[in-house]
């Protein structure tokens, strides 16, 4: 393992975001706009943007980085240069790393554009401090992207690359317990929803959300960091020296 | 390291590769003298992108036994010492051609130095600071093949590296092969033009997985009594 190749990696693919202005602008534009179109979306019930703002400030940096890595590293896949990188002497910790540190600082970017929006011009409160709402979003950000890259090795094409989000992310988003309490759905489904790690991460953004700052919090995020160490794990066991 | 006459740079036993359930390779052997050209001739599937991809170590192989410059393929250590340049240009098509041998170069610990030597070697000084996305399919190539030269590699494994470039271009990419060799770099070009087998030092003549006939460009043509290498391949082909 080396720390300069995984700094290297993260600075060339954040200059291949940067290169690409439109994905960029899309990743920084959409979260805050979509924010705003929640908030109008429910002026007749202000109490429910009040409940969900602040946590989906934290949210969108998951769904995003799931699907910027899923195809980031489908093309490292098709295009070759995931094999050329397997062939040299670069650890797989190293790319992974890489990886995670550039979709960390774009996440984080993401994520103070839309606070900044959400907590100065839409009027979002949060008893908790804003940073902390931030910092959770990177940890999500992270999450998705090691859950990306794990998928990634599942998907041939594009095209499947992109259908993983609707499977992969949209159910849990509804089982997090954004939408409806997890305790008021079905028990299978509450039960199921104990193994899906958006679960902790959307727990821990409202608890901030609320200002509980109490022990279910650290354990919260404590667990969606083992959950990030696990899809990292399971990724790296995806990425080949020797292939078929 | 100076040039052992006649010392091997690979060597191959009883090499089975299976692909897609398919026996690509049925058991081949082979060995590859150390500082020379050696090229692999072959029509399309041949086996030579499946022999190749053996000896670099990226290839799951089904039995025998490749051994690189003193160790097995796939040995880590030889990630330092191998280069591989696929027929698909392996580079970021959203980066410049500095910034891919950039990285390249860092992944790599080369010095930065090195980058400007490879891009003259190749010819793409001009093009630097060109998107590779926006070159033309044999500029592509020589970004890949820049990339490859960046560790200045013992054994440089080349799938159809002149595909699409212009015969001056081809000509002076064959010098610097002949001056990397004269330099005790191994080189296996894989090709499947008559008229680059004639500057091969070694020739592999290669057809359905099996290896048809092996020896200097000189030798084949003796030993069939033919005009040109075309007419050495089919008399040995047909006759095997």
């Amino acid at each position: 393992m080396s720390p300069s190749i995984a700094v290297a990696t993260a600075e060339r693919v954040v200059r291949q975001l940067r290169r690409d202005r439109r994905t960029l602008a899309l990743v920084l534009v959409v979260p805050p706009a979509l924010l705003a179109l929640f908030k109008y979306v429910f002026e007749a019930q202000p109490a429910t943007f009040e409940r969900i703002g602040a946590p989906l400030v934290g949210l969108f940096p998951f769904i995003l980085m799931f699907l910027v890595t899923s195809i980031a590293m489908l093309r490292e896949r098709t295009g070759g240069t995931l094999e050329r990188l397997m062939s040299l002497p670069l650890a797989k910790l190293d790319l992974l790393l890489g990886y995670g540190l550039a979709f960390a600082v774009v996440a984080a970017l993401q994520a103070t554009i839309t606070s900044a929006v959400g907590f100065g011009l839409l009027d979002l409160d949060t008893e908790g401090a804003i940073w902390a709402v931030v910092a959770i979003a990177v940890a999500n950000a992270v999450l998705g992207m090691a859950l990306g890259l794990l998928l990634s090795a599942f998907a041939t094409s594009e095209f499947q690359a992109v259908q993983f989000m609707p499977a992969v992310v949209f159910p849990q988003i509804l089982l997090c317990g954004l939408l409806v309490p997890r305790e008021a759905m079905p028990s299978v489904l509450e039960g199921i929803s104990w193994f899906l790690p958006l679960t902790y991460a959307y727990d821990a953004l409202a608890r901030v959300t609320e200002g509980d700052h109490g022990g279910r919090l650290w354990l919260d995020v404590a667990i969606v960091l083992g959950s990030i160490v696990l899809a990292l794990a399971l990724g790296a066991t995806t990425l080949r020296r020797r292939t078929p | 390291m100076s040039a052992v006459p006649g010392a091997v740079a690979v060597g191959i036993r009883d090499l089975h590769v299976v692909r897609g359930g398919r026996p690509i390779l049925p058991g081949i052997s082979l060995s590859v003298r150390r500082g020379t050209v050696t090229g692999l001739l072959g029509p399309s599937g041949s086996g030579k992108t499946t022999l190749m991809r053996s000896i670099v170590g990226v290839q799951v192989v089904a039995g025998g036994e490749v051994t690189v410059l003193g160790l097995p393929a796939g040995h880590p250590e030889l990630r330092r010492r191998v280069a591989y340049v696929t027929q698909e240009p392996s580079v970021y098509a959203d980066l410049t051609v500095h910034e891919n041998l950039r990285y390249f170069a860092r992944v790599m610990g080369t010095d930065a130095r090195r980058i400007e030597e490879v891009l003259e070697t190749v010819g793409l000084e001009e093009h630097a600071d060109q998107i590779v996305e926006t070159l033309s399919g044999g500029e592509r190539s020589r970004a890949s093949l820049a990339a490859a030269l960046l560790g200045r590699p013992e054994l440089l494994v080349l799938d159809e590296p002149t595909v699409g470039l212009d015969p001056i271009l081809r000509r002076d990419l064959w010098k610097r092969f002949h001056d990397l060799a004269a330099k005790d770099t191994t080189l296996l070009v894989s090709t499947h033009v008559m008229d680059e087998a004639a500057r091969c030092d070694d020739l592999v003549l290669l057809r359905e997985g099996r290896i048809v006939a092996t020896g200097t460009p000189q030798e084949l043509l003796d030993r069939t009594a033919a005009d040109d290498l075309e007419a050495v391949f089919i008399t040995l082909a047909e006759s095997a």
